[in-house]
């Protein structure tokens, strides 16, 4: 009895990630068919990954809401495209760059996200049909803008850019300005700023609160406070070490006793981790004891609880084999070989905070009630449309952030057409992950987009091995792409005219 | 008041506008001394040429199912009829038998060829469209565009021998665009035409191809009397009141099969008559937004994604093709050198679209 229902188990487990087993084996396959070098695999990978999943993570709000898919992300990526001419007009570069175009593509992303928000108010039900024409439509009307409108009725005197005096030219290069510019912060930096932020909310919550008279939390919050002084205080003292060294050397003047002492420390802590693209076998490392420690704090807390400790131990068990399995001698040859931008990572933890901290509020519990029965939640007394504005709102903000995470990482783009293929991309690694077009959550989208970027790169070489020629790479990745979508829309209508079946079934016997 | 309310209602916006535009476009090009003439013979040739797949939309409207966005997969059948048609040399055969009569045999090869390909192809397509009922729209759109790149591979890989098809060099795979110089090129567009109001030194007149304007009239009517027939009114009830129909006997399932069966083969003979015209077979990923332009053509005519009639596909493909063909001309002389109409069409087309859209209230889906 207890064996069968053990089989049962297993196997609804494998029918529900059907799709994702399903690329697994695909991406297995591809990969040893193609022989291909797996370094060369990671390697790219993990540069797609930093680049795709923040786009991804920003169509989660609106299938949660009972939007679906929302394709109408490329809106999103418009308004961050627009901001960017901008800004690399006016000539701002860097970190400072980046954070004006982000500021000025979130006014945008919302104006338009509000527009897109009341057309799917207007077709409720054909939200994902309307979102993809919606998308061209958008797509044509950027065109106009791009190709006329720019210096022929708005006035944008810059001859590198617009060369005929009118409509920007083809490829816009980012390299100078807005190239790397999120890539190239060091996780040593991220950290102090990250740091100096949370301190000064917290300081802010605390001096809030005790105004209001409402509870503090203080012990809580003073721990956190600390934690984050430390850590903030290591990596600006380890950045300023070395630059008040490397300065000396350079002028030949002397430096303070207590810098040479700090020294070694600081040079093997600022090559690990204060280079602007991290070593991916340190990244696993120090992501791996973070959580572990995470874990057994949790667990420690279950265990004075007495509440059940499973999760958690399960946690720190998972993260102790990550990182034993990075120091097997076959692995760590790949992690070893592959380096990615710390400060973009971040970016993925940051996009998925904010998809689960806005779940959690009010706003987000409302979402998920319109998402799952608008009747229901009319009735609850919820603002259906309003809500489901305010979720596509997100997700064309997301999206718009999104893109400029993607295009500072990609450095050159089409000007005209980027963004054409962003919805459509985005989607089909989301379900290859598993998600549906009612459920979706962030683990789902991050998984998704490995998954479906390791096949784009293998697939088209095994394709090419197979017939030999390398031009039928851009039709399987297409196809592959589209294919995902079609069958996962199909499947989704299937299931939901099933279910709409059962339900007059059941009530006929009724 | 009321009065007018239901007025507007059933004024058809988008086709107002566009018929605005249209007569502002040729309006303008009087003004700037351009040949109207002669790009309005460009209009109905390209208005014969889509005439027929943007018919396909009328039985899949009719029959529930809305506007068909995946008749890229007749336009794939009919590709491949095409093909078979050169491959297999038709026309160089026949004609050594009946002299002049090579290219239509050809023509009509291909045509009953895909046709009945598409056919078969498109009852699977309507089982799969029966059992997503609501979501046809998104799952029709994917589909199509599925098949286009499926295809896409199909014809990378294909072992066809003729010269005309494969590539010169290499020797695998399909070109880009077959030459239809030896099989069917321009026989419809060919046959019995002549030009009106030519005038040396003012105009080259309008030339007025009457086999394809006959052979897509010819279509239409055959389509306008299968709607007539009694089949056709069990599609066109399964369309707009299925439980209705269901009450009196018809098999909603079976009609709806039977239209989209219908759509997938006119999009196949579409094609043909398409590639006739340009002279080319197009493979690839040329007929991707094939599908869009038909949809929007006869939604500009004056159909809803409930309801399609003869009509709305004929003026629908003039307007809108009478768009896209005068535009360029018109913006060259106008904008000094730039083509502003790809761009112009992209608005319009999924303009017209998403208008359509709003208006269909709680989608497609007739089963609610």
């Amino acid at each position: 009895m207890k064996n069968k229902k053990l089989l049962s188990n297993v196997g609804s487990i494998l029918f529900e990630n059907k799709v994702l087993i399903l690329f697994a084996v695909l991406c297995i396959f591809c990969i040893s068919y193609s022989e291909v070098n797996v370094s060369y695999v990671s390697g790219e990978l993990f540069t797609r990954l930093g680049r795709n999943a923040c786009l991804v993570l920003s169509l989660i709000i609106p299938v949660l809401a009972g939007l679906g898919l929302n394709f109408g992300i490329v809106v999103g990526a418009i308004a961050s495209q627009i901001a960017i001419f901008w800004v690399v007009h006016w000539g701002f570069t860097g970190i400072t760059g980046f954070m004006l175009t982000a500021l000025i593509a979130t006014p945008l992303a919302i104006i338009f996200g509000i527009l897109v928000g009341i057309l799917y108010n207007k077709t409720k039900g054909s939200e994902m049909i309307t979102g993809l024409v919606l998308g061209y439509f958008a797509d044509g009307l950027y065109k106009l803008f791009v190709l006329y409108i720019i210096g022929g009725v708005i006035p944008f005197d810059d001859p590198n850019l617009l060369p005929r005096g009118f409509g920007l030219k083809n490829a816009f290069d980012l390299t100078g300005s807005l190239k790397y510019s999120l890539d190239d912060i060091s996780l040593l930096e991220v950290v102090t700023v990250a740091a100096v932020i949370f301190v000064i909310a917290q300081i802010a919550i605390i001096i809030y609160k005790s105004v209001k008279k409402q509870a503090l939390g203080l012990t809580k919050r003073i721990v956190g406070i600390v934690i984050a002084a430390v850590l903030g205080g290591v990596s600006f003292a380890v950045t300023s070490v070395v630059t008040t060294l490397e300065t000396a050397i350079a002028n030949g003047t002397g430096v303070p006793a207590i810098v040479n002492k700090l020294a070694p420390v600081c040079y093997k802590l600022d090559n690990l981790y204060g280079q602007t693209r991290l070593l991916l076998s340190d990244a696993i490392f120090l992501f791996g004891v973070v959580a572990a420690i995470v874990f057994a704090v949790k667990l420690v807390q279950a265990l004075i609880s007495k509440k059940s400790f499973t999760r958690p131990l399960a946690g720190m068990i998972a993260m102790v084999l990550i990182i034993v399995l990075a120091m097997i001698p076959a692995v760590n040859a790949v992690t070893a070989s592959v380096r990615i931008p710390a400060c973009t990572y971040a970016m993925i933890f940051v996009f998925c905070a904010i998809n689960n901290w806005l779940l959690s509020t009010k706003l987000g519990q409302d979402m998920r009630t319109v998402g799952q029965n608008r009747a229901v939640a009319t009735s609850a007394g919820i603002n259906v449309n309003r809500t489901r504005i305010i979720a596509v709102c997100v997700s064309t903000v997301l999206a718009a952030w999104g893109q400029l995470i993607f295009l500072q990482n990609l450095g050159t783009f089409n000007t005209i057409q980027q963004q054409t293929n962003v919805g459509l991309y985005s989607i089909a690694a989301l379900l290859v992950g598993g998600a549906s077009v009612q459920k979706a959550n962030n683990k789902q989208a991050v998984i998704g987009v490995i998954l479906f970027h390791t096949l784009f790169v293998v697939a088209p070489l095994a394709a090419t091995k197979l017939v030999g020629d390398s031009a039928i790479s851009e039709y399987i990745r297409m196809f592959l792409s589209y294919g995902v979508i079609a069958a996962a829309l199909a499947m989704h209508a299937w299931k939901k005219v099933k279910k709409k079946f059962g339900n007059d079934k059941k009530a006929e016997v009724k | 008041m009321e009065k007018l309310k239901s007025a507007m209602k059933n004024v058809n916006l988008p086709r107002l506008i566009i018929l605005a535009f249209f007569l502002l476009i040729v309006a303008l090009m009087g003004v700037y001394k351009l040949d109207v003439l002669s790009y309005l013979g460009s209009v109905i040739k390209y208005w014969g040429m889509w005439g027929i797949l943007a018919l396909a939309m009328v039985p899949s409207i009719q029959c529930g199912v809305g506007p068909n966005f995946g008749v890229s997969l007749g336009i794939v059948c009919g590709i491949l009829s095409g093909l078979l048609a050169i491959e297999f040399d038709i026309a160089v055969k026949v004609d050594a038998i009946l002299p002049g009569f090579g290219p239509w045999a050809s023509i009509i090869f291909a045509i009953i060829v895909g046709a009945v390909i598409a056919w078969f192809v498109g009852v699977l397509y309507g089982m799969l469209l029966n059992r997503v009922k609501g979501d046809e729209m998104t799952v029709t759109t994917y589909v199509g565009y599925s098949a286009i790149y499926l295809m896409s591979i199909v014809w990378f890989t294909a072992p066809f021998t003729s010269g005309i098809i494969k590539w010169a060099l290499g020797g695998k795979g399909v070109r880009n665009q077959i030459n239809l110089n030896t099989s069917f090129g321009s026989v419809l567009y060919d046959a019995g035409g002549f030009t009106l109001f030519a005038k040396e030194g003012v105009t080259a007149g309008i030339y007025i191809p009457t086999g394809l304007i006959v052979f897509v009239l010819l279509m239409c009517f055959l389509v306008f009397i299968y709607m007539k027939t009694k089949t056709g009114k069990a599609i066109t009830a399964a369309g707009s009141n299925p439980q209705f129909a269901r009450a009196s006997g018809i098999n909603v399932d079976k009609m709806r099969i039977r239209g989209i069966a219908l759509s997938t083969a006119l999009g196949a003979i579409g094609i043909i008559i398409y590639a006739q015209g340009y002279g080319f077979i197009q493979a690839y990923t040329a007929p991707l937004s094939m599908g869009f332009q038909c949809v929007a053509a006869v939604l500009i005519g004056g159909a809803t994604t409930r309801k399609a009639k003869i009509s709305h596909v004929i003026i629908g493909t003039f307007l809108f093709q009478g768009l896209i063909i005068m535009t360029p001309p018109l913006s060259n002389v106008m904008l000094q050198g730039t083509d502003i109409s790809d761009t112009m069409r992209q608005i319009i087309q999924n303009g017209v679209i998403l208008y359509a859209l709003t208006k269909a209230k709680g989608g497609v889906s007739s089963e609610e």
